[in-house]
């Protein structure tokens, strides 16, 4: 009941309003998640960017709230960068590998794979990739583990040397898989695989069948039409998934702590600096360092034109 | 030679049979070690099958904290990034206007940063705003990245939602509530309730954002971890791990057969 009689109630005068007003709709829808991600979480990236350039006290191990580049000379230190570059190599290798294995995956589900399978092929990709990044992990714990189920499986193939002579290279091995840099690598490849695959099958299936036949038809072989036709067209594909795969193993710090050697990665750098070593400056300057290295990852992939095609 | 065009070549279905191989053996292995019956090793083969650790399992009760904790965080993140993401994606379907492309990327940006500088960003600014590690912390972080697997649900149908529909509404006498309610809502419902599964599921899940702003509770990926770099009882968290799966898989399922219906890109924004 309105007190003012004929006027309008509140409501259906706002509403009015707000349609004749479509800007203020808009900023009256974005003002909520605007402060939650404004404020609270780019708030949070930039106090951890500030903290980066003070640096810590040496004797009293408290941080000196002094603008300084000393913490960055410090992440230049070699032993730092050694973990930068061990970091930054396993991204790369993780990234290539799971470019070769989600191919055969992406372009059969695109191309062949039809009504059922093409769900079965959908289902096969998203359980694994939403199902737990832990439970995962230990799975892994258990197949690479010494009594596991890979050693089991060398020893009953005859392969048990191979694998033997493999663990006792210096940089890759180690006591057994689970302990060692290959097995790292196994345990991205198979974490981060599904986010590749999604990528390069949403590009392949925007190639048409028919180019693929004209190509036979013009008489390619089959290497040659991928190399001609197939793969320059699923490169973005390919690119937008590198991002993904790339940034999620330059982070990670859980992967390496749990099946890897002791030999640390950026994440775990991260980690320790802000935890036990209570360097939160340094942990920051870590921290700086994969968000760098992916600005200048889609940079490379835009001006190489990774990005027009998509 | 010639190509058979609609039946794919040897080679290539053995390296996509072997590549979901890959992606699936792991997880069902996850499935025979929760009952066997050794305690102290992953041995392999298993040397005996037991239901044993099932009972043994459900009597822990840190167990049932850790789960409790967690299902209590992802539901209240669930429903903010629900409330936020919805926002987000009605502001920015159809509208242009200046500043849309960033905040399209603020949006992604939680997910698309590594989980570790969220992390340790997020457990700064607490630290420089004097706020104690309590349950809403832990909230805090996960809305902040669940917000974006509800707005990419969202927008694609509020894309697909027309705009005389909302005119037909004004026009019969409804106001913005009501056309809210009853022509939008209904209209987006599925979409927003995907889209919630997923950011459910992505917050139970969550271990790396988590283990910086959590402090001293447990949600259920935090006692896994603990037991992955600790191991204490081995075959409890075989079983937990097991359940783990089980429970992750139900609101996947769901997810893909709500949005199945002429969309099929829904839900690949994780």
């Amino acid at each position: 009941m309105s007190l003012v009689v004929g006027a309008e109630p509140l409501s259906s005068r706002l509403s009015g309003l707000l349609w004749r007003r479509p800007n203020l709709l808009i900023l009256l829808l974005l003002l909520p998640p605007l402060l939650w991600l404004g404020l609270i979480y780019v708030g949070s990236l930039f106090s951890l960017l500030l903290q980066s350039f003070f640096s810590i006290d040496d004797f009293t191990g408290q941080v000196t709230h002094e603008v300084t580049l000393l913490t960055y000379a410090e992440l230049l230190r070699p032993s730092n960068l050694d973990i930068i570059t061990r970091t930054v190599t396993m991204a790369a290798l993780v990234t290539v590998a799971s470019a070769i294995i989600a191919f055969p995956v992406a372009y059969y589900a695109a191309r062949y794979a039809k009504g059922r399978w093409k769900a079965f092929f959908y289902l096969g990709v998203m359980l694994p990739l939403w199902s737990s990044y832990l439970v995962k992990i230990y799975a892994w714990k258990m197949i690479l583990s010494k009594e596991g189920i890979v050693s089991w499986l060398a020893a009953k193939l005859g392969l048990g040397v191979l694998l033997d002579g493999w663990l006792s290279l210096p940089v890759v091995g180690g006591n057994s898989l689970s302990v060692s840099a290959t097995g790292t690598f196994l345990v991205f490849v198979y974490i981060w695989l599904p986010y590749m695959i999604l990528p390069i099958q949403a590009a392949l299936e925007r190639v048409p069948a028919s180019l693929i036949e004209a190509s036979h038809d013009l008489g390619a072989a089959p290497g040659a039409t991928f190399r001609h036709v197939l793969l320059p067209l699923a490169l973005p594909g390919i690119a937008a998934g590198s991002i993904f795969t790339f940034s999620l193993t330059l982070g990670d710090y859980i992967v390496p702590g749990i099946i890897g050697t002791s030999r640390l990665f950026i994440g775990q750098a991260v980690y320790m600096q802000q935890g036990t070593a209570g360097n939160i400056p340094l942990a920051a300057a870590f921290s700086v360092v994969p968000m760098l290295i992916m600005a200048l990852y889609l940079w490379l992939a835009r001006k190489m034109g990774a990005f027009d095609a998509l | 030679m010639r190509y058979d065009r609609s039946t794919a070549p040897l080679l290539l279905k053995i390296a996509a049979a072997a590549g979901l191989l890959f992606l699936h053996l792991p997880i069902l292995l996850i499935f025979v070690y929760a009952f066997t019956t050794e305690t102290r090793s992953f041995q392999w083969p298993p040397p005996g099958f037991t239901t044993r650790w099932l009972a043994v399992a459900w009597e822990r009760p840190d167990v049932w904290q850790a789960l409790m904790l967690s299902l209590k965080v992802a539901a209240i993140a669930t429903l903010l990034a629900l409330v936020l993401g919805t926002l987000c994606a009605a502001a920015l379907s159809r509208a242009r206007f200046f500043g849309r492309e960033a905040v399209s990327l603020l949006v992604i940006l939680p997910i698309a940063l590594p989980g570790i500088v969220t992390g340790i960003a997020l457990r700064s600014a607490f630290g420089l705003a004097e706020l104690p590690f309590s349950f809403w912390t832990i909230v805090l972080g996960h809305a902040t990245f669940c917000i974006v697997v509800v707005y990419n649900n969202a927008v694609a149908r509020f894309r697909r939602l027309s705009v005389s529909l909302i005119e037909a509404s004004y026009d019969l006498g409804a106001d913005g509530f009501q056309t809210f309610r009853h022509v939008v809502l209904p209209n987006i419902a599925t979409a927003l309730l995907a889209g919630g599964m997923l950011a459910f599921a992505l917050s139970f899940d969550e271990v790396i954002v988590t283990t910086f702003t959590a402090g001293q509770q447990q949600t259920l990926p935090i006692w896994m971890l603990q037991e992955l770099i600790r191991p204490r009882e081995r075959p409890v968290t075989n079983v937990v791990a097991m359940a783990v799966v089980l429970v992750t898989f139900l609101p996947i399922l769901l997810a893909y057969a709500l949005t199945r219906e002429g969309e099929d890109t829904a839900g690949s924004g994780k």
